[in-house]
């Protein structure tokens, strides 16, 4: 948590929020912000032209004013949703899903870490069965995080079915959470999205799915638009997990990613740490953006 | 994103009301450089690097050579691609080996760029090149990123050197130091090192990739960076450019949707040459990165040039030597067109190739509909006809028909439709092999080639290139005749059941011919 000034965009705002009066440059630098942001350009727009009008309305020419617009702008188009997770299943079913390298076995790490300090006894399942060694990195996190694992019985089985093993191990043992690794996929893979269907059918036969979490790099730029929509369609996403908000980018293709799909941000992940996931809250996370 | 379109439709949106004018004036100019702007900025390109190339495009959209040009908006979008294709490096840069071996690569870049696939990658790479590769676990810091890279190397049958067990235990310094030596005993001629990755922002991580770096001296650095990230790529870029010093840039999961904006950023910020392209998940996916067809890609154009080389790879020669002899001499059956149809299979899938072909970015959702078993359907009612048919397809009258349809399993529309997209196969081959023009498509300069001509070819954009303003009359008309035929008799319901397949197959049997001249030749 150290870091989290440096994917603030207070550093960029700074010099305009000083000035002693809101002009032209202002909303240039403040375009200039949002897009190095990666608000994408339809959000930038939308949140220019709302704070011009307010703006207007309140005829204010002091930027500190615009700053808390902003802040408050950010704040309500993210608190839109509801952003709890919602858990209360026994078992509960989790599962997560995203692009490649994103940060999902990392985050079902930290999460069932994050899970275990509420006292809630986690079972991880390794269905991802694809990627070279990724069952043995699940199993690190999982025991970092004190949970217990489901391993696949063979090489190359099918993620799936290692998925209804899993809700299976959690029903005979009493397991409160399940959290089930999937192999990343790039949403453009036909065959692959349907797999993630299949997992989320056979899944549901045993226990209804709680929470499809849809892990996101906050380094993505427009195309995470794409990754939502295409993971909605295929998983079923209920909640959206961004990582990697350690690094220097802002994340902010996920307001676009919320706005356009009515899925809101559930977790936030910052950094290796085993404790580096936390809940997502509007106020604070449009605190920290705006600073 | 897709609901824009692609940049050059856009374009000529905001040019169609424009064709009488002689000129252009600045405010037109003005706009065309606003669509540009944006459309850069959703391919993610950096908004520096797109406010100085905006700058470059307008000074040269205001320039004459636009004013004269017949079709201005294809002359904008020609210049972009040009700009483009100059920021990108202008042409391929190679590895570079040390004289004495082994040639030292070094692998950097942000956590989940896919480095330690990419490792694998270029060790087979390097392997079937004649070289012999060894990977070097230094990515000490994820869990199990040792097992790995042991289990890539395994797949990619190359030797591994992993001292340390990972997870947080061992110096990688150390470890990159120690498997130079090794190298040199045990005759490796490269050594390909693979680091954990890392933030720009993390000061100590930085400090401790610089340190490999200096304890390594390697010949390459490669910067491994995601096609998909956004904004962050220049500082991301330039964090890394101050740390390890890349020598050259490895874009990574281009075979997503993301138009990779981050590539000119990153060339256009650190003047660092982009080396690789990384394109799926097999050890194969990978192949040397061409600055022309990324600049196509950004602009949503379309990436003819690799289509033709996988063709090109998928084809055999004797067989293809073979068929263009067919086409001279007028006996292209109903068996080769099955045959063609089958290799065209070989190469790959077919919804990879269509996605391809510029203007289908905004076709994407109708190409994820696209039922690739169409083309087994195609198959089954070809085998259903006798020999005699499809030797000749003449003979095959109404009653004919209906066995067939009832053989396959389908119905007589759609045996119709097929004999009729033969046929006209059939008759563009004849065209093209009696010293017809080879239509390679994007062999000339793409967006010019576009025959200017209405909305609804432009999708395809697969008008004829021919000089002769009559001979492209009739190929154009053809053309269109093929894919409309198709769509006629397609079955209700999706536009691109029976009907798509049939568009699809007609551009690509053009293409096959062409691909046969060229091969024949």
């Amino acid at each position: 948590m150290a870091q989290t000034s440096s994917w603030s965009l207070s550093g960029a705002l700074k010099g305009m929020f000083t000035k002693p009066t809101i002009d032209e440059t202002t909303w240039e630098d403040l375009e200039y912000a949002l897009l190095t942001a990666d608000f994408g350009p339809d959000v930038t727009e939308a949140v220019i032209d709302d704070l011009h009008a307010k703006v207007d309305r309140y005829r204010t020419t002091d930027p500190r004013d615009l700053q808390r617009m902003l802040r408050e702008s950010i704040e309500e188009r993210l608190s839109k949703y509801d952003t709890t997770l919602k858990l209360s299943e026994r078992p509960a079913v989790v599962l997560v899903v995203g692009v490649n390298g994103v940060g999902k076995t990392t985050t079902i790490g930290k999460f069932s870490k994050f899970l275990g300090t509420y006292g809630r006894s986690v079972v991880v399942g390794a269905a991802d069965t694809f990627r070279a060694a990724a069952v043995d990195q699940l199993a690190t996190w999982a025991e970092r995080g004190g949970a217990q694992i489901v391993r696949p019985q063979q090489h190359g089985q099918d993620p799936a079915s290692v998925a209804f093993q899993t809700v299976d191990f959690a029903k005979r043992n009493g397991i409160e959470i399940v959290l089930i690794d999937t192999a990343g996929r790039l949403q453009t893979k036909g065959g692959l999205m349907d797999e993630l269907s299949k997992i989320r059918r056979v899944v549901e036969k045993q226990a209804p799915i709680a929470e499809v979490l849809l892990v996101l790099d906050a380094t993505t730029g427009q195309n995470g638009l794409a990754q939502a929509e295409a993971f909605i369609e295929h998983a079923g996403v209920t909640g959206l997990v961004l990582t990697k908000l350690d690094g220097s980018a802002k994340g902010g293709f996920v307001l676009a990613v919320q706005e356009k799909t009515g899925i809101p941000i559930k977790l936030v992940g910052q950094g290796e740490g085993i404790h580096d996931l936390t809940g997502f809250t509007p106020h604070v996370f449009a605190q920290k953006l705006v600073g | 994103m897709a609901t824009f379109g692609n940049l050059s439709d856009r374009l000529s949106e905001t040019f169609k009301n424009l064709r009488k004018k002689g000129s252009l004036s600045a405010s037109d100019v003005d706009g065309t450089v606003r669509e540009i702007r944006r459309a850069l900025l959703d391919a993610d390109v950096a908004l520096d690097v797109v406010k100085e190339f905006t700058g470059k495009v307008r000074e040269r959209a205001l320039s004459d050579e636009v004013n004269k040009a017949l079709n201005p908006a294809q002359q904008v979008v020609q210049i972009v691609n040009d700009e483009l294709v100059a920021i990108l490096g202008g042409q391929q840069r190679r590895l570079e080996f040390a004289k004495n071996p082994p040639t030292v690569i070094m692998l950097a870049g942000l956590q989940g760029a896919g480095k330690t696939t990419l490792a694998g990658k270029l060790s087979k790479w390097l392997a079937k090149d004649g070289h012999t590769p060894l990977l070097v676990a230094a990515d000490l810091q994820r869990p199990n990123a040792v097992t790995q890279l042991t289990v890539v190397a395994e797949q990619a049958g190359v030797a591994i050197y992993a001292p340390e067990p990972g997870n947080g235990v061992g110096d990688p310094v150390r470890v990159a130091k120690d498997s130079i030596a090794y190298a040199k005993t045990k005759q490796y001629d490269t050594v390909i090192v693979d680091t954990a990755g890392r933030l720009g922002v993390d000061a100590e991580l930085m400090k401790q990739a610089s340190n490999i770096r200096k304890a390594i001296n390697p010949d390459e650095v490669l910067f491994v960076i995601d096609a998909m990230i956004g904004q962050d790529a220049v500082k991301t870029a330039q964090a890394f450019q101050e740390g390890v010093d890349f020598t050259g840039v490895v874009l990574s999961k281009l075979d997503g949707d993301a138009r990779g904006g981050a590539a000119l950023s990153v060339a256009s910020v650190t003047g660092r040459p982009i080396i690789f392209a990384s394109t799926g998940e097999g050890l194969d996916d990978f192949e040397p990165f061409h600055p022309d067809r990324m600049a196509s890609r950004i602009l949503d154009l379309g990436d003819i040039l690799t289509l033709i080389e996988q063709a090109q790879s998928a084809f055999d020669e004797e067989e293809a030597l073979a068929m263009a002899e067919k086409f001279s001499t007028d006996s292209f059956t109903l068996d080769d067109f099955l045959k063609q149809m089958q290799q065209l299979r070989n190469m790959g899938s077919i919804k990879k190739m269509m996605g391809m072909l510029p203007g289908m970015g905004q076709m994407k959702q109708q190409l994820d509909s696209f039922d690739e078993r169409e083309i087994v359907r195609t198959e089954a009612i070809i085998q259903s006809m006798t020999l005699a048919e499809r030797q000749n397809s003449k003979l095959l009258n109404g009653s004919r028909r209906l066995r067939i349809a009832r053989g396959s399993g389908s119905t007589v529309t759609e045996v119709n439709a097929l004999v009729n997209r033969f046929e006209q196969a059939a008759k563009m081959m004849k065209t093209v092999a009696k010293g017809g023009v080879p239509q390679i498509p994007g062999m000339g300069p793409i967006p010019g080639a576009r025959s200017g001509g209405s909305k609804k070819q432009q999708p395809k954009k697969k008008g004829s290139k021919s000089g002769n303003p009559a001979k492209r009359a009739t190929e154009n008309a053809a053309l269109a005749a093929g894919t409309k035929s198709g769509a006629d008799l397609a079955p209700g319901g999706s536009g691109f059941g029976l009907g798509g397949a049939a568009g699809s197959a007609a551009p690509t049997e053009e293409e096959l011919a062409s691909l046969q001249k060229f091969l024949g030749r």
